[in-house]
């Protein structure tokens, strides 16, 4: 059955921004299927907010819509471009849930848009936790005892039946949000209540909890003969309570019988079958009990997932390419296998190594949020990790995690151990090695933990042998036997160097002088049985070496690692964008990423994949390996630069501005020196290591005074300090502080506009990308506020200064590829913030904003080229406006202080764009779920300072026809303008209360600005009600001024929808380019 | 869960010299055969007590076996019946809960020789691409000259009858009563063919393979069964002749893998070696007439040459996707059909079940 020909234009819906629980992996699904698609001469249109994709370069798909993902939007675009179908699987829940409602609203009917890959039916009976257990117990599966509830009172009544412990479940839901294990009546009353309120059909199931069994997963491909295939099974190492999101995973299963095994996919096929999804994967979760076998279906996804890309990864079959063919028709029969060419895509991959996949926590960023695992998804980010035991890929996966360890330690595990090993946490590891280093049984730890013993054994071992290294060095000597063992398991040259008080280097000199260095194994989806064609490698330490390396000219790329805030998809975005570039400037590219969600991971992207840690051993190994005649580290964020200098200093070619020069910006001391030698203004600041030179410089500097540690990314332990017995707080939390790692301590400009520069050079010219403008004003990471390209309120004056010192900088520092400057405005004066010569967060958003690849023309111009060569020699600035908003993570985090301020807390972000500014304002507030209000109440309570500034606010809200609350001093001073205001308590005196509208769904919006250095304990606790409530919060009085005009303007125009590729054929050189 | 203790020694030697140095598991010794390579990622314990490996080493593509021990239902006869087993590493513990023993203890008392801790991807590929090897495994003799020598000399599979060392020595019943008489021809049967036989309601007897066809059809069967079996299918005349005697009569015949190859060669065709064979639960296999492609388990050295066959009743009826050879054939006269993977599956997937429904089916319109 070839493709169908009734088919000829697809509109695929993306996920729209990172958020915890749908990550990249959906940008790897979606842009290999608009590429897939396109090979096979369907037009493709797209529409995902999400600038910071590969999917949404305007080249990837034919029409490219980066509008918000809501009915509304989806329909304007169908109004336009009258697509025949639309692929809604590949966008995760998003795309799922916005294809039901947009169907429900009888759009597709309208329009006689066919939706392929998967039908309404088929979702409802999937997601809707109802009608999929019904549908279980027609093939005779087995499923939890549970009961439905639409209300609490409902829920109260199923408790009844069911009984305590359960697990609540809301329908329609991503990463287990709004779920929860209850083993308290208070427990139950809380999660029962948020749940129904998070489901989008206000829908939750009240489960006999099973906390404890083990936990599968299978990923299943059905095409339209209904042929059925696993492509990858998957075995959590968390078990049952910890989500899967969240759980340490294996693959394949490690601990089933082929007939357990068997039951489990014949349960799938039969699952898939009866939910009826016509074509494409799906993801089934089983639970399994550990004492007598018996077999419980969990859930079912009907769409590519996270586990897919996983699996994908950990399998070398590409399940979203694939999904993205069987939906126009194809069977799998007919596509074949890329990796052998010979063979088809009908069958099962068999791998010959194990794989393992470790989450990533942000907990440090939420402090006061609820720290423990449950089954509610927490992390930001995943590394996988490929070895040939279990133990070798565990132990590359912690290293890969970049959380200080060098492997598998228990450093971290200073808390109470029985404690902590009873409920899981995120740094459950450490706590399982102190456990089973301090003697403890694996009988006893399983007992307390329930991870299958197993896992537990494999972990002794590696605890086992370290024992014995150690006392092998007591005995005088490493063995090369004993050395070659010890990497066989895993360890790394740090770990090693510890164990033998060596340094790593060292350690790799006796090493490579021993010849044990690891041999690279191909991912080849048949367990060498057929012969593979791509080159997808791992490390491990064996005989038999399978690369082919090639004498042509090569560069190496070198990915970001796992995905954590502040260092997320954008950067993947510039290590693909880099790879393409060189590969089509033939050379030959070499990416080494650990991320299994991305782009970069993807075996297409480059022409050589090393699935590895990106830590120096790691790099290093490969890089003796390919000898590339260029390293970048400029394109993966902090991770790739932390190594620079080591790599240098190892004699490795790192092409693009200097390591040293990288170090020059980072370095307070060489950067003030810069500073000064440009005459150009900084913040005034010091260093301390003590409180007692913070107190000095502090009162030299004058308060507020703005601290954090050194060379830290996403402002990480970032503070804004009022007064000393803050900062003596502050400098006691601090604890890695050292000499070479001092706490900075710098003036913090109040009421300072922010604007973010990306710049490219190549030593001779020097090209703005964009000058973006800050909604919010600097003191709330850049990484955290919105912007506008081009500038909305700064004077033309002002915009030229920042232009020129941002080539003076550049050219100083003799940067070669990308800069990115931030700077601040206060009175006039310009202010450098901090310079980033390497790719940064904006550049995606910058390059859809001006229609130029950035981070492509980057790549090229390390390599050697100048931008004269290249055709951009002149900066663009637009005549539309480009809004970024960003995504908070705050739901998840609950108790957590939803304050933004230095420390970057976002997930993701999304992209507005439209002629007008507050259109384009309120287009990326829509897309970032914090739509704006048209009626309601809005309340008020600003701080002092803000109390002139938001008189005009409020009198256009008023005028407007919202009814405004605030608390008494607010109120007083709208009052005293003419402004009628209903007067609230303080959360604190008690109701009526600002939380009680927000508890009643009669808040709107909330404007809520901080009062000063400490938050209030009810401002608190209103921000977070209103985050979980949906209720849009803006927490700046810049934010309050864009939001009410995008107010005004939502109200006085209509929203229109336009393709990237229309915009980018508006654009011309306007401005001269500074040199 | 006794922890084993410092690693002896094991070598793995190949007829063409290559050298595999690793740690003994499971017995010790020298066991010899062919070393092919299996890409199941579960079920080593079907594996191992398949009789149709036989005269043959396996190597696991898998790296990490023995996580959930061997326990006294997975059993595909009533013990190993392989040379040696291979694997990359061996679980020191097992961790399910149907589990009686780990599966070095097990080996060991069975007398099997294995060899752990070796680079198997890089035997297989050297299978891959030099095709199956007779080789060794040695815990005593490490001498390089020597072992090849060994390895040279042990028999080998081509040729070879090994049915006499797997078949039963006298009929037996496997189970009392059903509404079909099945005799099946135990050339090496894996028990699962009987449970799914069984479970469809067959009266099953098990006879040699060295039965007589008037033993056979004193039985009054309603059908007769060809078991999958070890060793070259061109070695086996005496059964080939005793199918001929027996096909005449309107039975209708069901055979799987050495079954399959059987048949092929009582309807006149030949078999021949395949270069390392198809040995694991993935293998795509289309349905001719309905398109369906089913994975299915597999273990076959040798495939039937269709083509040769000069009955043109007999056609083609699956094809391996990865390969195009022959899976299946049927006789347009005859109720008489065959395939050359294991729908009976242990280990692998259970998408071909339904040819035991299609036996039944064809039992049903004789009866
Ligand atoms: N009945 C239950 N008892 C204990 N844990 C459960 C139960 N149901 C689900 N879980 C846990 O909750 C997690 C999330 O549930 P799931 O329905 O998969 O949510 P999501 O849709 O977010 O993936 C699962 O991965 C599992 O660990
Ligand atoms: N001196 C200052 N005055 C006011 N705000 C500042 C100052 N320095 C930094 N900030 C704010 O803190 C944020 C993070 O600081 P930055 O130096 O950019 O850290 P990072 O390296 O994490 O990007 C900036 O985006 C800005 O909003
Ligand atoms: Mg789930
Ligand atoms: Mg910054």
């Amino acid at each position: 059955m070839p493709k169908r020909t009734d088919i000829k234009k697809i509109l695929i819906i993306g996920s729209g921004p990172i958020v915890i629980g749908q990550a990249c992996e959906f940008d790897y699904s979606g842009t290999q299927a608009c590429k897939a698609l396109r090979e096979d001469g369907f037009e493709v249109i797209l529409i995902n907010s999400n600038p910071a994709t590969i999917m949404t370069d305007p080249q990837t798909a034919d029409r490219t819509y980066i509008e918000p993902i809501t009915v509304e939007f989806l329909e304007k675009i169908i109004q336009i471009e009258k697509p025949d179908a639309v692929l809604p699987t590949l966008g995760g829940q998003t795309a799922l849930n916005t294809a039901v409602k947009a169907h429900e609203a009888g759009i597709f009917e309208k329009y006689g848009v066919k939706m392929i890959g998967v039908n309404v039916d088929s979702i409802k009976k999937a997601e809707d936790r109802q009608l999929f257990k019904k549908a279980m117990q027609k093939i005779g599966l087995d499923m939890p005892r549970s009961g439905l509830a639409h209300t609490i009172e409902e829920a109260r009544e199923v408790l009844k039946e069911i009984k305590l412990p359960v697990v609540v479940r809301p329908s329609f839901t991503l990463g287990g949000t709004g779920g929860g294990i209850c083993e308290t009546m208070q427990e139950f009353e809380r999660i029962a209540a948020y749940g129904l309120q998070l489901s989008m059909t206000s829908q939750i199931l009240i489960e006999e909890s099973i906390v404890g069994w083990k936990e599968f997963e299978l990923e299943v491909m059905r095409d339209r003969k209904d042929n059925v295939v696993i492509i990858c099974s998957i075995e959590n190492f968390d078990p049952m309570g910890v989500h899967t999101g969240d759980s340490i995973t294996v693959a394949p299963a490690q601990t089933l019988t082929d007939v357990e095994y068997q039951k489990m996919r014949d349960a799938s096929i039969a699952c898939i079958r009866e939910i009826g999804v016509e074509t494409g994967g799906s993801n089934i979760q089983f639970a399994l009990n550990p004492d007598d076998g018996r077999m419980i279906v969990i859930e079912m996804n009907p769409r590519v997932s996270r586990s897919s890309a996983l699996a994908s990864k950990a399998t070398g079959f590409p399940i979203a390419k694939i999904a993205a063919k069987l939906a126009v028709g194809y069977t799998l029969d007919e596509i074949p296998n890329d990796i052998t060419r010979m063979t088809p895509a009908s069958f099962e991959p068999t791998i010959d190594y194990c794989v393992v996949k470790i989450p990533r926590f942000a907990f440090e960023k939420f402090p006061g949020a609820d720290a423990t695992l449950g089954t509610q998804m927490k992390s930001v980010g995943e590394v996988m990790a490929i070895g040939r035991t279990f133990k070798e890929a565990f132990q590359k996966g912690l290293r890969g995690l970049e959380i200080k360890a060098a492997g598998f330690e228990s450093k971290k595990a200073t808390g109470d151990l029985l404690k902590n090993l009873k409920t899981p946490n995120a740094e459950r590891f450490a706590y399982l090695k102190r456990a089973l280093e301090e003697g403890m049984s694996l009988e006893k730890i399983h007992e307390i933990t329930n991870i299958d013993p197993w896992f537990l054994e494999n972990l002794a071992e590696i605890v086992e042998f370290e024992k014995e290294l150690r006392s092998a060095t007591k005995l005088g000597g490493l063995s090369p036997v004993f050395l070659r063992r010890a990497k066989e398991m895993g360890f790394s040259d740090i770990q090693l160097g510890e164990i033998f008080s060596a340094s790593e280097t060292e350690i790799r000199e006796i090493r490579k002088e021993e010849g044990i260095i690891p041999a690279y194994k191909l991912v080849d989806t048949c367990a060498a049985e057929f012969e593979a064609f791509t080159p997808y490698y791992y490390s491990t330490y064996e005989e038999e070496d399978e690369v082919k390396t090639t004498s042509k000219k090569k560069i190496m790329i070198l990915g970001g690692g796992p995905n954590r805030i502040g260092q997320g998809i954008e950067f993947d975005y510039c290590c693909c964008h880099a790879a393409f570039a060189l590969k089509d400037a033939g050379f030959e590219t070499i990416m080494v990423n650990c991320n299994p969600e991305t782009v970069s991971t993807d075996y297409d992207t480059s022409d050589r994949l090393y699935f590895e840690p990106v830590t120096f051993e790691d790099v290093m190994n490969i890089i003796d390996k390919e000898k590339p005649q260029g390293v970048i580290v400029q394109f993966g964020g902090q991770t790739p630069l932390n190594l620079a200098l080591a790599l240098k200093k190892a004699g490795v070619p790192v092409i693009g501005t200097s390591p040293e020069a990288i170090d020059r910006a980072e370095d307070r001391k060489k950067f003030s020196q810069l500073i000064q030698k440009l005459g150009l203004r900084q913040p005034a600041n010091g260093n301390a290591v003590t409180f007692e030179e913070a107190r000095r410089e502090a009162s030299r500097i004058g308060y507020p005074v703005l601290v954090r540690p050194s060379y830290v990314l996403g402002g990480r332990a970032m503070e804004i300090i009022y007064d000393e017995t803050v900062l003596e707080n502050y400098m006691n939390r601090m604890t890695d502080v050292t000499v070479d790692r001092p706490i900075l301590v710098d003036q913090f400009l109040e009421d300072a506009k922010e604007v973010d520069v990306d710049m490219i050079a190549d030593g001779e010219t020097f090209v703005v990308g964009g000058v973006m403008e800050h909604i919010e004003q600097a003191g709330i990471h850049s990484g955290d506020s919105a912007c506008s390209l081009p500038p909305y309120s700064l004077s033309t004056a002002v915009i030229d200064e920042i232009r020129r010192q941002t080539a003076a900088l550049a050219r100083e520092l003799r940067v070669i590829g990308l800069m990115n400057v931030q700077f601040a405005v206060k009175n006039n004066e310009v202010y450098v913030l901090e310079v980033n010569p390497r790719a940064s967060r904006t550049i995606p958003f910058v390059s859809k904003a001006i229609g130029v690849p950035l981070a492509k023309l980057a790549s090229q111009v390390m390599a050697g080229k100048k931008l004269k060569e290249l055709g951009f020699t002149s900066e663009i600035v637009p005549d539309f406006f480009s809004v970024k908003e960003v995504v908070l993570p705050f739901v998840r985090f609950r108790g957590a202080d939803i304050l933004l301020g230095p420390e970057m807390k976002s997930t993701g972000e999304v992209m507005g764009i439209d002629a007008d500014f507050s259109l384009a304002f309120a287009k990326a507030q829509i897309a970032a779920s914090s739509s704006l209000p048209l009626e309601g109440t809005v309340f008020v309570s600003v701080k002092d300072r803000d109390k002139v500034a938001i008189v005009p606010i409020a009198r256009l809200l008023h005028e407007m026809g919202f009814s405004l609350a605030s608390t008494s001093g607010t109120a007083k001073v709208l009052g005293e303008n003419g402004i009628p205001t209903e007067i609230l308590k303080k959360v604190a005196e008690g109701s009526p209360n600002a939380m009680d509208l927000v508890r009643q769904g009669k808040l709107a919006l909330a404007i809520n600005t901080p009062a000063g250095e400490k938050p209030r304990q009810d401002e608190i606790r209103i921000r977070t009600l209103a985050v979980t409530h949906g209720v849009p919060c803006v927490t700046t009085i810049e934010g309050a001024k864009a939001s009410v005009n995008g107010i005004r303007s939502m109200k006085e125009k209509t929203m229109k929808v336009n393709a990237l590729q229309d915009y980018h054929k508006q654009l011309k050189t306007k401005k001269p380019v500074y040199v | 869960m006794e922890r084993s203790k410092i690693k002896k020694i094991a070598v793995l030697t190949l007829e063409d010299g290559q050298v595999f140095r690793g740690s003994s598991f499971g017995a010790e010794g020298e066991a010899y055969g062919e070393v092919v390579f299996n890409t199941s990622m579960m079920g080593y314990q079907e594996i191992l007590t398949d009789p149709s490996y036989k005269g043959q080493m396996v190597c696991m593509t898998y790296p990490l076996i023995g996580n959930y021990g061997v326990n006294k239902e997975d059993m595909e006869s009533t013990r190993p019946f392989l040379e040696g087993f291979i694997v990359k590493e061996v679980s020191r513990i097992y961790s399910n809960w149907r589990a009686t023993e780990d599966l070095g203890s097990y080996l060991k008392r069975n007398n099997i020789v294995g060899i752990e801790g070796i680079d198997t991807r890089r035997l297989t590929k050297h299978i891959r691409e030099h095709g199956a090897k007779k080789g060794v495994i040695s815990t005593t003799d490490f001498d390089g000259k020597n072992l090849v020598r060994k390895a040279k000399a042990s028999a080998g599979l081509e040729g070879r009858d090994l049915i006499k060392e797997v078949t039963c020595k006298k009929a037996y019943d496997w189970n009392a009563t059903g509404k079909y008489r099945v005799a099946a021809i135990d050339s090496g049967i894996k028990h699962n063919i009987l449970r799914n036989l069984e479970a469809r309601g067959c009266q099953v007897r098990v006879f040699p393979a060295t039965a007589q066809a008037k033993e056979i059809s004193e039985f009054k069967p309603h059908g007769l069964f060809l078991s999958n079996g070890p060793g070259d299918p061109a070695a086996l005349s005496y059964i080939v002749n005793t199918v001929k005697e027996l096909i005449g009569t309107k039975l209708p015949v069901f055979g799987i893998c050495l079954g399959h190859q059987i048949l092929g060669q009582v309807f006149g065709g030949k078999t021949f070696k395949l270069k390392f064979g198809h040995h694991g639960g993935n293998q795509p296999v289309q349905d001719l007439e309905t398109g369906a492609v089913l994975i299915t388990a597999q273990n076959h050295g040798f495939a039937v040459d269709v083509d040769s066959i000069p009955d043109k009743n007999v056609v083609l009826t699956h094809v391996n996707l990865n390969d195009r050879t022959c899976e299946g054939m049927e006789h347009k006269t005859l109720p008489v059909f065959s395939v050359q993977y294991h729908p009976e599956a242990a280990p692998g997937p259970h998408d071909a079940a339904c040819h035991f429904d299609k036996f039944i089916g064809m039992m049903k319109k004789n009866a």
